[in-house]
């Protein structure tokens, strides 16, 4: 038995490409209150193709919360107005009939718009292939249990590598800065003790390269983390500068 | 005409591996960078694939549709990764591991290849661990294991709720390692459309860039496809919205043979179907079946709540049948179990879901240690129905999940397309008729971290195949038909939209090609699907234009592969005169309901050849148990 359907406006941002002015366009649903923010779209999409209308452009993938592909900007709130979850995990029930809802990308200028609310998020992996990783070659790694690791420190490097990627955190900062999602990887292989010989190179790296992608700095707002759909710690950002000037002011300190 | 060669080599099975090592051929280091490799998917298979060879020095072109390597579907992963390691000292080994197998894929799978991925095992967890992977622990800071269905013994190594997460983020920044390296380069948002074939030989790829629209040709002297399973053609599946069969049906088209395509697992503890506008279906980890126990009212149409019904009228129905290994029976069992109670009207208020019950374990080990285990699992439940495991039992039922099925590849993973190289999901090889839980993150990884490195290299050095430009008239030929292809779609602007189209083919599939198949019901699907791929060609409608993005297109391209194969699925499922893992014919069963294999005529893998859409032809490869005499599979 379907529960009594939800009659909502939303106010959708449509976009043609990433050189053309975009707009928000209302749109009316009934949606189940059981069905899911994306489910709610692709309804609508349907209906919007049956008509052979353009649909509404959105990435989502998974639909589970952890391939960090969807994204949208819902109430002025990147993932939505509820905490911890990513947008495919957030349910219409939270909505109360004849609500107005306003569906945006992620903003931010090292994130254009592609289309709609697809964004790129390119600028993410440039950041992890300066030196987010640590140096191992297939086959050349001794016995997993020859290195014991203190359950704790797994388990804080693990809050740090639970990070999706989704870019909420940049969507989020005023300064559109990507310090809470370079620092959960500094923080993730910092934790453990096979990312130690490349700790202070790979700090420098990074942050480098987000520099040069035209994220900003951090805005100490905690804004970030108060959208995580993952709950990753701003102290994870403490622990990256505290890296990061050890690396400059240390005999570590290495040219990049 | 394509002979079936496994290539299995000779010699006690647990020397095989090794001597093949020695006996394939080396490419010359200093002559590896002359070789350029694609690699198709960034999955477990795909990421540790290019990041492997491109640290033996290849030069890797590596695709993936996704925005980033690290959104491939391997993500959502839960539960954990087998290994064979006996950190446990509970009586684990190499062959156990591979006994298990074999037995879990009811006697369908490669002996050879399921000794391989056992003897990998341990080295994948040790990768693992030295590329960052933060794995469970114990107190004193050595690996903590868990256990699965099919099991008796504790080797799954796990990351909380999150292990193909961890994983797959470890494989990617080893790709990440090798992209800052130079040696492999990464084409995101990038749809393999075809492969590229050249004197019989693979020679490269036609993909679709995903944001201009624009055909683009990429050519190399092998390619290796890791684009996943095809759960999809269900519809309603565990896996990602945008998980699909293109790459490896495409490929099928083009010559290379379709391994087992009705093998697909139907995984027992997924959420119930919630209406007519669901996506997806979500799956909670297996690995609650460790303290979760499932079961259903003994009465019919029970209404009543969960905690009102008392001890006495429940029906732990897994534990009562299967004694020995209880809510940890292998998938398709307890996914068949639960369809049986359901069927019965014994299921959640006589519908269709059962209940995964945590009252005792939290009595047994306290709440804590049950948050510790699966908490992110109860919160996503929670997410999702708006009901507090905790307090209420959780309510589940099966769902399309992986297959088993996939491309034909011999003992070096190569297709029947010379050059052409297949892995993880996307093959066949390693699961029979049913994966054990925790053994896919196992194949992936095998695959792509420690065979597909020495095999592709004796691939190159035995055939030394010639570069071949892009502008080569076969290049130029295919790229045209998957222009052509595309057009086609945009033109039809017909009535009926992609999804409304894929929801119908989705029910037949589910209905008929699902948990409980029977001759009349398979003869009808295939009768329904062709009736239904032709409405498609008639009637669909796809708005926008090929130029830019237009995800209408991209669903539509991929619904259309499904029309092919899910007819495919059915007429391999017909052929199959037997029940077998995730295989159920109603007309084969034990009077207990147990599955019965026939292995006198069917202890082979059926390997489809493509002749026109609609017709195949079959091929027989023998399977040869010498090390695991089959038996009737046993979990009581």
């Amino acid at each position: 038995m379907e529960a009594k359907k939800l009659n909502l406006k939303l106010k959708i941002w449509r976009q043609k490409n990433s050189n053309s002015v975009g707009s928000f366009v209302d749109y009316d649903v009934q949606v189940s209150p059981d069905a899911s923010f994306l489910e709610m779209l692709d309804e609508l999409n349907n209906r919007l193709e049956a008509k052979n209308e353009e649909p509404i452009v959105f990435e989502s993938d998974c639909r589970e919360g952890i391939c960090g592909t969807c994204g949208l900007v819902i109430n002025g709130h990147p993932h939505g107005p509820l905490p911890k979850i990513a947008t495919c995990q957030l349910h219409m029930r939270n909505f109360r009939d004849g609500e107005t809802i306003w569906v945006e990308p992620f903003r931010a200028k090292a994130f254009p718009v592609i289309k709609d609310l697809m964004v790129d998020r390119s600028g993410f992996d440039k950041i992890l292939q300066a030196g987010g990783y640590i140096s191992v070659n297939t086959g050349g790694a001794p016995d997993a249990n020859s290195i014991p690791v203190p359950k704790d420190a797994a388990s804080e490097a693990f809050d740090a590598a639970a990070c999706i990627g989704c870019g909420a955190c940049v969507a989020a900062c005023k300064n559109a800065s990507a310090m809470l999602f370079v620092s959960a990887k500094i923080s993730h292989l910092g934790f453990l003790p096979q990312g130690q010989p490349e700790r202070y190179i790979r700090v420098q790296r990074m942050i480098k390269v987000m520099d040069e992608l035209g994220f900003g700095s951090c805005t100490n707002t905690y804004a970030c983390e108060a959208e995580c759909p993952k709950g990753i710690s701003v102290t994870n950002i403490a622990r990256m500068n505290r890296d990061y000037v050890r690396a400059k002011f240390t005999s570590k300190v290495i040219e990049v | 005409m394509t002979k079936l060669e496994s290539k299995v080599p000779s010699g006690h099975i647990s020397e095989k591996w090794t001597n093949h090592k020695f006996n394939m051929k080396l490419v010359n280091p200093s002559n590896k960078r002359k070789y350029t490799i694609i690699v198709v998917g960034t999955g477990l298979a795909g990421a540790s694939a290019a990041a492997s060879l491109g640290e033996l020095g290849y030069n890797v072109l590596a695709f993936t549709f996704h925005d980033s390597a690290r959104r491939a579907h391997s993500i959502a992963a839960q539960g954990g990764i087998n290994a064979s390691k006996n950190y446990q000292n509970d009586g684990d080994s190499t062959f156990r591991l591979f006994y298990d197998t074999v037995k879990g894929g009811d006697f369908r799978a490669r002996e050879a290849n399921v000794y391989r991925l056992a003897e990998v095992s341990g080295n994948i967890i040790d990768q693992c661990v030295a590329q960052g992977v933060p794995f469970a622990r114990e107190y004193g800071g050595l690996l903590d294991n868990r256990s699965f269905g099919g099991a008796q013994v504790s080797r799954t190594f796990y990351a909380r709720g999150q292990t193909g997460q961890q994983l797959l983020l470890g494989a990617v920044s080893a790709l990440n390692r090798q992209i800052d390296k130079g040696t492999v380069k990464l084409f995101t948002r990038r749809e393999m459309l075809d492969v590229v074939i050249v004197d019989s030989q693979a020679k490269g790829i036609i993909v679709r860039n995903l944001v201009t629209g624009e055909i683009e040709k990429y050519s190399a002297h092998a390619v290796v496809l890791a684009t996943g399973g095809y759960s999809n053609v269900f519809f309603l599946s565990t896996n990602a919205m945008n998980c699909n069969a293109t790459a490896i049906w495409r490929a099928h088209k083009k010559g290379a043979f379709f391994g087992n395509p009705c093998f697909t697992q139907i995984h027992p503890t997924c959420l119930p179907l919630h209406g007519e506008s669901q996506s997806k279906l979500t799956l909670m980890s297996e690995s609650l079946r460790n303290d979760g126990r499932v079961w259903v009212s003994k009465k019919k149409n029970d209404t009543r709540h969960p905690n009102d019904i008392p001890e006495d009228e429940r029906d732990y129905y897994l534990e009562r049948k299967y004694p020995s290994f209880g809510n940890l029976a292998p998938r398709d069992i307890s996914s068949r179990a639960a369809k049986e109670v359901c069927d019965e009207g014994r299921g959640v208020n006589g519908g269709d879901a059962v209940y995964l019950d945590f009252s005792d374990a939290i009595k047994r080990l306290g709440k804590k240690v049950i948050e510790e285990r699966y908490g992110n699992l109860f919160e996503i439940y929670e997410t999702i129905t708006g009901e507090n495991p905790y307090e209420v039992p959780m309510k589940i039922y099966p769902a399309p999940h992986y297959t088993m099925g996939g491309l034909w590849v011999d003992y070096n993973l190569m297709s029947t397309v010379p050059g052409l190289f297949v892995i993880g999901e996307a093959n066949f090889s390693d699961h029979g008729a049913n994966r054990l839980g925790a053994s896919a993150l196992m194949q992936g990884l095998a695959d792509g971290y420690f065979v597909i490195p020495y095999t592709m290299g004796d691939y190159l050095a035995t055939y030394k195949p010639a570069a071949v430009k892009t502008d080569h008239p076969e290049f130029e030929k295919t790229a045209k038909e998957v222009k052509d292809l595309t057009n086609k779609l945009l033109s039809i602007k017909g009535k009926r939209t992609v999804d409304d189209l894929h929801k119908q083919l989705g029910r037949i599939m589910w209905n008929k090609v699902g948990m409980a198949r029977s001759e009349q019901g398979l003869k009808e699907a295939i009768q329904e699907i062709r009736q239904l791929r032709e409405e498609f060609w008639k009637n669909v409608n796809i708005p926008g234009s090929g130029e830019d993005v237009n995800q209408t297109l991209e669903r539509a391209g991929r619904l259309a592969d499904y029309f092919e194969l899910g007819e495919l699925m059915a007429i391999d499922a017909l052929h199959r005169n037997e029940s077998c893992g995730g295989h159920f014919r109603v007309e084969y069963q034990y009077e207990d309901g147990e599955a019965k294999r026939d292995d006198e005529n069917f202890s082979y893998v059926a390997a489809w050849e493509f002749k026109d859409v609609g017709n195949w032809e079959l091929h027989k490869e023998p399977l040869v148990f010498e090390y695991v005499k089959p038996s009737v599979r046993s979990y009581k």
